[in-house]
């Protein structure tokens, strides 16, 4: 079994770090795992994205595009990567800031509100987590305990005391996303 | 014990391998995309442990004359950049191929010429096994496809090196020194003592001893007579290189009808445009390069009789192309794909290619 995901968004969403914390939830499954970013003359505003691949086999390109799932973030990255997912796919965004969200019916999109939640339940610093559970709900592709234990490992031990934090934002995500489309 | 499996980029890999294989020095200058390994050994402070010494040049020029007096003392010493900064050293690798001096180079490299971009490209092999200073040299180059091999091949880079006395390069990119991937990192091994390197480096310089001449480490010869000798000698060498230390992988080719040739991050991309043709029922291979000098010629040539056409995939113009065209004597076509200035191609553009080729 292989997933190739594409998480994109603004510098600064965490999008390099929620890949970051799945390719470690990828590991401590023992499955192999690449996590390529983007990288280039980055700028404040500018998109980040990062290509995360979880296999059971060896993992022959890091670089892709076509993915089994899109995690999109902004506008621009929704223009970019909504025809990289794969017919039957899964594309889940955040509304926010999306004046053209994705229109494809082929794939299964989900919506889910995380930075409106972040900030009404001062969880901003979990942004990125409360998408990652929206993630972990439509398509459980590592187990929860997997993350927990990839973001200890991720995390220096100054931040451990975070982890609840990050948990609660995780179940969160889980409860918000919805399908938005009939697909 | 077996060691952790742990995650890591391939930038990070080369700096963890390098305090492990029990490296003297490292020497060198930021520049992007290969900036993590100075960051790293830093952050590891080595000369807390090892004694291995870290020191930020104040150019590149000046890192890889560091490395030649390093090397001259025997010591197992490195130096790191991206394409403009390895233009920089190609003086100092001149001239450590003519002093017959073991070091390491490794080059991330990214889109030229000039300053160009700090994204992923192949566009330096010629500079690296043409020769990409003055004279009749050759650099060993290794070209690792994964985070494991950026690991393994700065212990096989520095061993070949010393085992010929001659600089080895790791000849990479972005895609491979930025991502992460699973590794084990190699066992530590204790640095080399004054007394072991006296006795497998006996032309050290490591100060002059009752019972013998100065040692002298030089690339100069005045008199053409012994620079001719000198230059024979190299050629030797380089032939016994080519005759025993050629690398490669092969994927898929027993049956293949068609192969593409790539190294590095292109060899990565091209596995999974090979793993699409066959599920379309196309019999494509993988020859991967893991040495680009000694080029595994040799073996490609075997395949002129076997394989209908070969694809090259490089992230450059056409360079590798020519080697393997070589190789197999231009007695099948051999086509090349390649993207430029730090675009990567996706799988899919590659089997396109390969399908060109029918």
């Amino acid at each position: 079994m292989q997933h190739e995901l594409i998480i994109a968004g603004f510098g600064g969403q965490g999008v390099l770090s929620m890949g970051k914390i799945l390719a470690y939830a990828g590991l401590m499954e023992n499955k192999e795992v690449t996590w390529f970013p983007s990288y280039g003359p980055e700028q404040r505003g500018g998109t980040a994205n990062v290509t995360v691949i979880l296999s059971d086999e060896r993992i022959s390109s890091p670089v892709l595009n076509e993915y089994d799932i899109a995690i999109i973030l902004n506008q621009p990255s929704l223009a970019k990567f909504e025809n990289g997912v794969k017919p039957g796919g899964i594309l889940i965004y955040d509304g926010y800031g999306i004046t053209q969200p994705p229109k494809r019916n082929d794939i299964r999109i989900y919506e889910v509100d995380a930075m409106n939640t972040a900030s009404a339940e001062n969880m901003s610093k979990a942004f990125n987590m409360i998408i990652l559970g929206g993630l972990l709900k439509t398509s459980p592709i590592v187990k929860l305990e997997s993350v927990m234990a990839g973001l200890k490992k991720s995390l220096p031990e100054r931040h451990h005391k975070f982890l609840p934090m990050n948990e609660k934002a995780i179940l969160r995500g889980m409860e918000i996303i919805r399908e938005a489309n009939a697909g | 014990m077996a060691e952790e499996v742990k995650l890591m980029k391939g930038n990070e890999a080369i700096a963890h391998a390098a305090i492990r294989y029990g490296t003297d020095g490292y020497f060198g200058y930021p520049i992007t995309p290969q900036s993590e390994i100075m960051e790293t050994l830093m952050e590891e402070k080595p000369w807390e442990t090892t004694g291995m010494v870290v020191l930020q040049a104040e150019s590149e020029v000046a890192a890889i004359n560091m490395v030649y007096g390093g090397a001259a003392c025997g010591k197992r010493v490195m130096t790191s950049s991206s394409s403009p900064g390895v233009s920089l050293k190609q003086e100092g690798i001149s001239y450590m191929a003519g002093a017959e001096l073991p070091g390491l180079i490794v080059n991330v490299m990214r889109g030229g010429p000039g300053l160009g971009t700090i994204q992923p490209s192949q566009a330096d092999y010629f500079q690296t096994v043409k020769g990409g200073g003055h004279g009749d040299y050759r650099l060993i180059t290794l070209a690792p496809a994964s985070v494991q091999e950026m690991a393994d091949h700065v212990a096989l880079g520095f061993d070949l090196s010393f085992k010929y006395n001659n600089p080895a390069m790791i000849l990479t990119d972005g895609v491979i020194g930025q991502m992460m991937e699973k590794v084990v990192l190699p066992e530590f091994r204790p640095r080399k003592t004054e007394e072991e390197i006296r006795a497998e480096q006996p032309w050290a310089t490591l100060g002059k001893l009752k019972n013998r001449k100065p040692n002298i480490i030089t690339s100069l010869e005045l008199d053409s007579s012994i620079m001719e000798q000198n230059n024979i000698r190299f050629q030797t060498k380089y032939k016994t290189i080519e005759a025993n230390e050629v690398l490669y992988e092969e994927i898929q080719c027993e049956d293949a009808d068609y192969l593409i040739v790539a190294f590095g991050s292109a060899a990565r991309i091209s596995q999974k445009a090979i793993d699409i043709a066959r599920k379309e029922g196309i019999k494509a291979g993988l020859f991967r390069p893991i040495t680009l000098w000694p080029f595994p010629a040799k073996r490609l040539n075997e395949y002129k009789d076997k394989v209908k056409g070969i694809l090259t995939v490089e992230l450059n113009a056409g360079q590798m192309v020519e080697d393997v065209r070589l190789a197999v004597e231009c007695k099948i076509p051999v086509n090349h794909y390649g993207r430029l200035g730090g675009i990567v191609p996706a799988p899919r553009e590659v089997l396109n290619e390969l399908k060109e080729l029918k």
